[in-house]
């Protein structure tokens, strides 16, 4: 389903996206000029934070929903072939990159 | 480890208390997400924008090690658009969302329930965002575990690329050790540069 198409219907913005990445690229040109700022190293414990925040409220999306709770076998097992493929498919390219590009050469 | 266990710790936290059902309407609220994440993104971008040794890195950079994530992103969407034909449930690009996540569990759920709302709804881009909070949690827990065995059938740089987005710090210590120590800045400038992509391929995958 496009997201375009199916805007009206729902809730959100297609333009999230975008604004999420612009908003990265202003934090990046942000950091850039106060780079020499003190204490802005610290913003790492700050991002475990707000990451812990959202991860909460996926929580709390996903444990009032009564559909996914009950569906957790389903999801899991989708998940796992995702995760196998995508592991699989990560290490057989490794695998060729290293035989072709790396297994004469220094790393 | 101990950053890994707080995150699922505190999303079940999340889960047991939106199960009961105790906690105000206004928290499930999309836009409390949304402008949460904003921040979020705010903060990684000033982050980079801030870092002096990326700059460092960046100058000794020799144009082969690309390769290596390269063959990451590659290796896991090839292989992740085979399985999708076996999941009838969800679309190509859908899957191809998940597994741009390469086992950063914590952004990629959230940008797949945020970006795939407004073109499924609420209901299944939660599904989908849970699948990837699932199949990435289950990415680095194979990248942990597996790494040993990597080696053995796919050469040095296989734990590498296994652990996608988390070979600058979860998954280092087990690159070091399977790999070889004169891997940790091919490990280290990989992991960065995976890193980097995830929210990019995400929302890519999510537009469609």
């Amino acid at each position: 389903m496009n997201c375009l198409e199916n805007q009206i219907t729902f809730a959100g913005n297609c333009q999230d996206m975008f604004i999420v990445i612009g908003i990265m690229f202003l934090g990046i040109a942000l950091g850039y000029l106060l780079r020499k700022v003190k204490g802005i190293e610290n913003l790492s414990k700050s991002i475990s934070l707000t990451i812990l925040l959202l991860l909460f409220l996926l929580g709390v999306s996903v444990g009032g929903n009564p559909e996914i709770v009950s569906n957790l076998s389903t999801l899991g097992w989708q998940a796992f072939l995702l995760a196998f493929a995508g592991t699989l498919g990560s290490v057989v390219a490794a695998g060729l990159v290293y035989r072709f590009f790396f297994k004469k050469h220094k790393l | 480890m101990k950053g890994s266990l707080l995150v699922v710790t505190f999303f079940f936290l999340g889960c047991l208390l939106g199960w009961k059902d105790v906690l105000p309407e206004s928290l499930q609220e999309g836009n409390l997400t949304l402008y949460v994440l904003y921040f979020l993104m705010l903060q990684v971008g000033i982050n980079i924008g801030a870092d002096k040794k990326l700059k460092d890195i960046w100058k000794t950079l020799r144009p082969e090690l690309l390769l290596v994530p390269l063959a990451t992103i590659v290796g896991t969407l090839a292989f992740t658009f085979l399985i999708s034909l076996l999941i009838p449930r969800w679309s190509v690009f859908e899957c191809l969302a998940v597994g741009s996540g390469f086992a950063y569990y914590s952004l990629s759920s959230i940008l797949i329930t945020q970006f795939k709302e407004p073109a499924l709804g609420v209901q299944l881009a939660t599904e989908l965002g849970t699948i990837a909070l699932m199949a990435n949690i289950i990415r680095e827990i194979f990248a942990l575990l597996g790494a040993p065995l990597f080696v053995r059938f796919f050469g040095k740089l296989a734990p590498i690329c296994a652990g996608g987005a988390t070979t600058m710090d979860t998954t280092l210590p087990v690159i070091t050790r399977y790999s070889g120590k004169e891997l940790v800045f091919v490990a280290i400038l990989h992991g960065i540069l995976v890193d980097l992509s995830v929210p990019f391929l995400v929302s890519f995958f999510c537009s469609f």
